[in-house]
């Protein structure tokens, strides 16, 4: 049996143990292979693991993975055990794992975005992210489940059954990227990359007690990303700690010419405002991002992150985003029109599902019908309808008008404070099914999350503590809180976040009646 | 506003989305709720306003004129569900004539 102190460390002291030769690249990666075959519910066979299928999962499976690359994640491994022994300079973060969520393309494994749409197909090139991951010599260990086509808020969309959330296996890690958080949290790997659309990176790390980011938009390229809604979508990382995040935030980010939507202006450096001070710092409270609508736990939360932040000298004080209230509705106009373009593309001619017909129209009618599943039917139908003759002014052109006013609002705001913070999510982490048919509710999740994304902002969710879930007294589950900075300028939201972190001292570690095993407490077997 | 299972079915036929009568019926309501949530953004007042499609300003790039690699056919092709002659083959999309 593996070390289990290797799955339950930082990636930045992984990759310092591997640099110091105390512990091989393969060494890590098969630690974290063994927890994988242990606790994920995959069936550990063959070059490529695959995720059970729904029914087959057990009630302790995490389910974090749709595919593990284990061979190539070994043989990637021993290639960077064989060149650092003969002396080639490595990246500094070579040999440290890595979960993908599963709508970023890589060569050699399924991408499926969650969908039966894309069941089986193997995509001819690398995304940008997933090339950048391999100059660094970071090692991918598999790609992760994700409400379907990246919509939701709680992974429950997937085609291939539900991520649970380590903290309470009874609970959902939040979505979309819920896979990449469960990874994390569950000990499945120290790093994972998200997208997030409108909150699917920060809602799921509030809710599994991680650091998940959402950059500025435009720094890291979409290439090979497939698409939800394009002025949105962004990658970015899943962490244990600030300084990984950031670190593995530092990979990803640069200009990339086969990304239209690419900026070229360099962002500043992550790492070097790792500080732990924001002494003298303006930190803004979001007025219209708490009250009504967030749980009580996560409002006492809250309250004592800005009396922890003005501790360590920052002056809090209160602003107004006037018209965040209204950043939810547009984007349930504009994120849904988007991607009912965007989806068109899945038509069963060049990639994927077919399902015959006598004529083209019936069989991309008929295609799409069996591809799809309820919730990207509900956002293609919301699209359609919103970009149709009669209605384009009222709905989309309207909510784009709101995102031009949202965007007025975060300047106006950042002239006058360095950083904006608010809860991340509403809730903590609900019950499997809690909100399952109920699907403006599940919208709500995302209140607090949405405005950064319609503006373009770098976001960041840093765990801020433990609170109960109105459902089960006694219950303590992890709590987000979320640090907004002004374009570009995504150190600044990491340098708060650091300073907040090391005076937090939150332990990343799930805990709790139903929280999946440590391993690193026992023998490294895991409790089941 | 409140959408008819009619207007579901005009909207479904121009997503090219063949829906179930229960699928009709079960979306009717949850598409008029969403939507007449969504139809808040309508109380702000916004008709001077300039819209926003992106967060920056989206200009054309354009690449240097040189020739690359670009994908293999075949491996683009290895993912189609249906290949004839190396093109991706679809249905008759014209009637034929009655």
């Amino acid at each position: 049996m593996s070390d289990p102190s290797l799955t339950s460390t930082t990636a930045l002291e992984l990759a310092r143990r591997m640099r110091a030769g105390e512990v091989s690249a393969r060494e890590v990666v098969d630690a974290h292979l063994d927890r994988i075959a242990a606790t994920d519910g995959v069936v550990a066979d063959g070059p490529v693991w695959h995720g059970r299928d729904a029914a087959e999962l057990g009630p302790d499976d995490v389910h974090a993975y749709l595919a593990v690359t284990a061979d190539a994640a070994r043989e990637h491994a021993d290639d960077i055990d064989r060149r650092r022994a003969a002396g080639e300079e490595l990246g500094p973060y070579a040999g440290v794992p890595l979960a993908l969520k599963d709508v970023l393309t890589m060569r050699g494994a399924p991408t499926t975005c969650g969908s039966r749409m894309l069941e089986g197909w193997v995509p001819p090139y690398d995304a940008t992210v997933t090339t950048s991951l391999r100059v660094a010599d970071v090692v991918v260990l598999g790609k992760t489940n994700m409400d379907e086509f990246a919509m939701g808020s709680s992974t429950e969309n997937s085609a291939y059954g539900d991520t649970r959330n380590p903290w309470d296996l009874d609970r959902v890690p939040g979505g979309s990227s819920g896979g990449s958080a469960a990874a994390v949290a569950g000990l499945l790997a120290p790093w994972a990359i998200g997208t997030d659309t409108g909150g699917s990176i920060r809602q799921p790390a509030a809710l599994t007690g991680l650091v998940g980011a959402k950059p500025t938009y435009g720094t890291v390229s979409r290439r090979g990303l497939v698409a939800f809604a394009s002025s949105l979508d962004q990658a970015g990382p899943f962490a244990r700690t600030v300084e990984d995040a950031a670190a593995l935030q530092s990979l990803i980010q640069h200009h990339d010419e086969r990304d239209s939507t690419s900026i070229r202006d360099t962002v500043p450096d992550l790492m070097g405002g790792l500080v732990g001070d924001v002494a003298g710092m303006r930190i803004g409270v979001v007025r219209e991002l708490q009250g009504e609508g967030y749980e009580p736990g996560v409002e006492a939360v809250f309250a004592a992150s800005l009396e922890r932040l003005a501790s360590l000298g920052a002056e809090i004080v209160e602003v107004s985003l006037p018209h965040a209230p209204s950043g939810l509705p547009a984007y349930y106009l504009i994120a849904p029109s988007e991607a009912s373009s965007n989806l068109a593309r899945f038509d069963g001619v060049r990639y994927g599902l077919r399902v015959d017909a006598p004529t083209a129209e019936e069989m991309n009618a008929a295609t799409r019908a069996a591809g799809f599943g309820p919730e990207v039917k509900r956002r293609i139908m919301i699209g359609t309808h919103a970009l149709s003759s009669g209605y384009y002014d009222a709905y989309y052109l309207q909510a784009s008008k709101v995102r031009t006013l949202i965007a007025q609002d975060f300047r106006t705001a950042f002239g006058e404070v360095d950083a904006l913070v608010s809860p991340t999510s509403p809730t903590v982490a609900f019950g499997l099914g809690s909100k399952a048919d109920d699907p403006l509710a599940m919208y709500l999740n995302d209140v607090a999350t949405v405005p950064a994304s319609l503006a373009g902002n770098p976001a960041l969710s840093v765990p801020a503590g433990l609170a109960e879930a109105p459902d089960a007294p006694g219950s303590q589950l992890p709590v987000g809180l979320q640090i907004m900075a002004p374009l570009k300028r995504d150190d600044v939201m990491y340098r708060v976040a650091h300073a907040f972190e090391q005076a937090t001292g939150f332990d990343w570690r799930p805990r709790g009646p139903r929280a999946v095993g440590h391993g690193a407490d026992t023998t490294g077997e895991v409790a089941r | 506003m409140a959408l008819s299972e009619d207007e579901v079915r005009h909207v479904a036929r121009l997503a090219r989305l063949s829906l179930t009568d229960d699928e009709v019926a079960a979306l009717a309501p949850q598409l008029s709720e969403i939507l007449g949530y969504a139809e808040q953004v309508g109380q702000v007042a916004a008709a001077e306003v300039a819209p926003t499609t992106h967060p920056f300003a989206p200009t054309d790039v354009a690449r240097a004129d040189e020739r690359r690699p670009s994908l293999a056919r075949d491996e683009i092709l290895a993912g189609a569900p249906h290949v004839e002659q190396d093109r991706f083959a679809v249905p008759r999309i014209v009637a034929e004539e009655g």
